[in-house]
């Protein structure tokens, strides 16, 4: 099981804070994930300005994905 | 400033002086009339990323300690959104950690920033990175991503 969160504008845009998705046994990327949750939530996010980090990490699209982990999606931040 | 004198600057041996930023909300965003502010963050990824920060700075410069403190939530125009302070030895340490550390704050610490206006809400979208003049931790891409790797592990 992978958990996935967004925030902010992303969140706003698939309209929901976090899924749940089924580990795919051939294991997945950060980017493999967002296209996953793309077809959960049926919103487009690619090619918008979006971020990732996995377990609370910032992570690239390319990192690996492990069962159990959780992945966020945000746009660039603006805090301070 | 009760985060300050409750923070035992006096303690830290070998301490010089401190430096503090503090960074308010602005009242005027561009030409929009700002009438307050929300900010939503990443529960249990801010903390560790604040803690991250404070550790590249001790790493990069010779300081004693940092102390961070950002806001969320609901807040007004001219509140405290955030402070940085950073005691040193010597002053030109706690000025450059300072600084470090609320330039990459800006383009690593997941906040995010909504505007009221009186045309309504609005994300804030605008580059921190550009807008801080920050230099550390900001690999800007001419055409769109502003840090496709993220550059401190």
């Amino acid at each position: 099981m992978i958990q996935v969160k967004f925030f902010a504008s992303v969140r706003e845009r698939v309209g929901t804070e976090a899924l749940r998705l089924p580990w795919p046994e051939r294991g997945a990327t950060v980017a493999e994930v967002l296209a996953l949750a793309e077809g959960e939530t049926g919103v487009t996010l690619r090619g918008a300005h979006v971020l990732a980090a996995v377990n609370l990490q910032h992570a690239s699209f390319s990192s690996v994905v492990r069962d159990g982990d959780e992945v966020a999606f945000f746009p660039p931040v603006t805090g301070g | 400033m009760a985060e300050m004198a409750a923070f035992p600057a006096g303690r830290i041996s070998g301490a010089g002086g401190v430096v503090t930023f503090i960074g308010t909300v602005r009242d005027y965003s561009g030409t929009a009339e700002i009438l307050g502010m929300e900010i939503e963050h990443y529960p249990g990824m801010t903390e560790r990323e604040l803690e991250r920060l404070g550790a590249e700075a001790a790493r990069r410069y010779d300081m004693l300690d940092s102390l961070i403190i950002h806001r969320y939530g609901c807040l007004a125009p001219q509140d405290t959104i955030v402070m940085v302070a950073v005691w040193a030895r010597h002053r030109a340490a706690a000025f450059d950690a300072c600084r470090f550390l609320i330039d990459v704050l800006k383009t690593r610490a997941p906040f995010w920033k909504k505007e009221r206006t009186p045309e309504g809400m609005r994300w804030v979208t605008d580059c921190p990175g550009c807008r801080a003049g920050s230099r550390e931790g900001h690999t800007h891409a001419p055409d769109l991503a502003h840090y496709p790797e993220p550059v401190m592990k």
